[in-house]
């Protein structure tokens, strides 16, 4: 795998795509030549008394413009400034972090949850595949109309205003999906329940996992996670989310 | 210009190294910054036997700092000798190991592995908030410090510098223990004990409730301890507390430490501690000063 880099990227573009949801374009031609979906980038703020740089999916790569897609919600101040950014404003990112998915599969199922619903969409773009797409939302939906291009979408709202009501394992029921490889990334109860339901299929199952981090390059330790596994490097049944995932197979970790 | 320091004995080609457990054994930086080019690494704490460490979440910004409660995940001594000691003498640095325990013979375990391995020298980690035993129940009590000293000392072939807690009293207690019992040189501080609140799920962010504030936010108090230390003992001091670029670095080679570690600044910088050896040279140009030794402790 290619080293991460920290660089100064332009911002070409920052939108507000739904409620505290923003889909920002970023030019950095070295990151995007290198980025794989499934990565993610460290986002800098600009404000020194916030030090820990804010880990962000890489949502679509754009290889020709040499630029990166990142759609984020506003989760706290650190985003909350990212949102005001605006054309050929700077910032400061580190990436490609993490190993990104594993294109495999003939019948795929992609599962996003909220904010895990970002990087799905680069997947989508990039697997050959067929493809049944799964988008898990509280109430109002985004990026589900980009999605149509590349599978069948399927939607869930906790509130039914859109789709199958419920959650995401309800609209895979709901509609009779089947496939021989799952794709997915969403909250951790979400990714539980996709992991129980993979194995009772004795289906394959991708997971990109989140938890706070501080260093995002393997060395603070922070975002661990449950391994089955002693690994080689922790030799404690310790993955860490931002060096060794943050894509996981659902059986090598537990949730 | 000489940039060089002598801790008990051992030359340091500069004064910077790195605060254990924000720079694993370098692996994971050695993608950024050319390991040869600091006075020391100093890695993550290793124990006697692999440690899991804390539940997540583990760690949680905080204004100007951070909290973390790793709680010491740790491979264990065999693998830290096999595979992170040779990994580090590819490269022209010294080797700080800094050592875990959770009782005093624990300690003396850790101690007796590395004392026939090829490191430099020894930190002895008694200051930790996030681990119930150990940690930092020796460091608070003068009593424990000097007695833990007294005993590493006897089996240590390696000098041996003592970590103290900031989360004390007075530090020059401790740190006179430490003198009395033996030490070489201490490391000070580490990290203070905090708190964060999650105001909308109405329950501590961190999973351990309580962490280790570092950082920027951490540095004035740091420096106080480290020259209330450096006028209270004889032994050479390692200064560290939210060190993020050379000023800051100088500020406590100033207060009286011989050398600085820099910690928190790798998680936003990787390139920090380079760039901060490479500030203090230039530090040095701009003042003429033709010796690093000349600043240590020079505000009285």
């Amino acid at each position: 795998m290619s080293v991460a880099l920290k660089k100064e990227a332009v911002v070409c573009e920052n939108l507000r795509i739904a409620t505290d949801i923003y889909s920002m374009w970023i030019k950095e031609p070295e990151m995007a030549s290198t980025a794989k979906p499934g990565q993610f980038i460290s986002m800098y703020c600009s404000d020194g008394s916030r030090l820990l740089p804010r880990p962000i999916s890489i949502c679509e790569i754009n290889k020709k413009q040499g630029a990166l897609r990142l759609v984020y919600r506003i989760a706290g101040k650190g985003t909350e400034e990212f949102s005001m950014l605006q054309a050929s404003d700077r910032i400061t990112v580190m990436g490609p972090l993490g190993n990104g998915f594993t294109l495999e599969g003939k019948k795929a199922l992609l599962i996003g949850g909220g904010i895990g619903i970002p990087p799905m969409l680069e997947l989508a773009k990039q697997l050959s595949c067929e493809k049944q797409i799964v988008l898990g939302y509280r109430d109002v939906t985004f990026l589900d109309k980009e999605f149509e291009t590349y599978g069948s979408v399927y939607i869930s709202t906790e509130d039914g205003s859109k789709g199958t009501k419920g959650n995401v394992l309800d609209a895979i029921r709901t509609n009779g999906l089947h496939a021989d490889i799952i794709y997915a990334c969403g909250p951790t109860p979400m990714l539980k329940g996709i992991k129980g339901y993979a194995a009772e299929q004795g289906i394959k199952a991708q997971l990109s996992l989140e938890e706070r981090m501080a260093c995002g390059i393997g060395a603070c330790l922070g975002c661990v996670c449950k391994s089955k596994e002693v690994d080689h490097h922790s030799n404690v049944n310790n993955k860490r989310i931002c060096k060794d995932g943050p894509v996981f197979y659902a059986e090598e970790v537990e949730l | 210009m000489n940039t060089s320091v002598t801790i008990a004995g051992i030359e340091f080609k500069n004064p910077v190294t790195t605060a254990s457990g924000t720079f694993g054994s370098g692996m994971e930086y050695s993608e950024y910054v050319d390991l040869s080019k600091l006075g020391a690494v100093t890695t993550k704490g290793v124990s006697s036997v692999p440690w899991p460490g804390n539940p997540t979440p583990r760690v949680a910004e905080t204004y100007g700092g951070m909290l973390n409660a790793i709680g010491l995940q740790n491979p264990g001594v065999d693998v830290f000798i096999k595979r992170d000691i040779p990994f580090l003498r590819k490269y022209d640095t010294k080797i700080i190991v800094n050592v875990v325990g959770k009782t005093t013979e624990e300690y003396c375990e850790v101690v007796e592995r590395l004392s026939d391995c090829d490191v430099d020298l020894l930190e002895i980690n008694i200051s930790c908030p996030n681990v119930k035993e150990g940690g930092i129940a020796f460091g608070q009590d003068p009593k424990c410090v000097e007695a833990i000293t007294h005993e590493l000392k006897k089996r240590a072939k390696q000098p041996i510098i003592m970590k103290l807690s900031p989360n004390v009293t007075d530090i020059t207690e401790t740190a006179k223990a430490a003198q009395a019992g033996g030490a070489d040189a201490l490391s000070l501080i580490n990290t203070l004990t905090g708190m964060k609140i999650d105001i909308h799920r109405r329950s501590f962010l961190l999973a351990n409730r309580t962490g280790g504030l570092s950082g920027p936010a951490v540095k004035p108090i740091a420096v106080r301890m480290v020259y209330q230390v450096a006028n209270a003992v004889k032994l050479p001091i390692i200064g560290m507390g939210g060190i993020a670029n050379a000023e800051d670095a100088l500020e406590f080679i100033m207060a009286g430490a011989s050398m600085i570690a820099v910690g928190t600044a790798n998680f936003v910088n990787p390139t920090a501690t380079t760039q901060i050896v490479e500030g203090i040279e230039a530090y040095m140009k701009k003042y003429q000063v033709e010796d690093i030794n000349e600043l240590i402790g020079c505000v009285k």
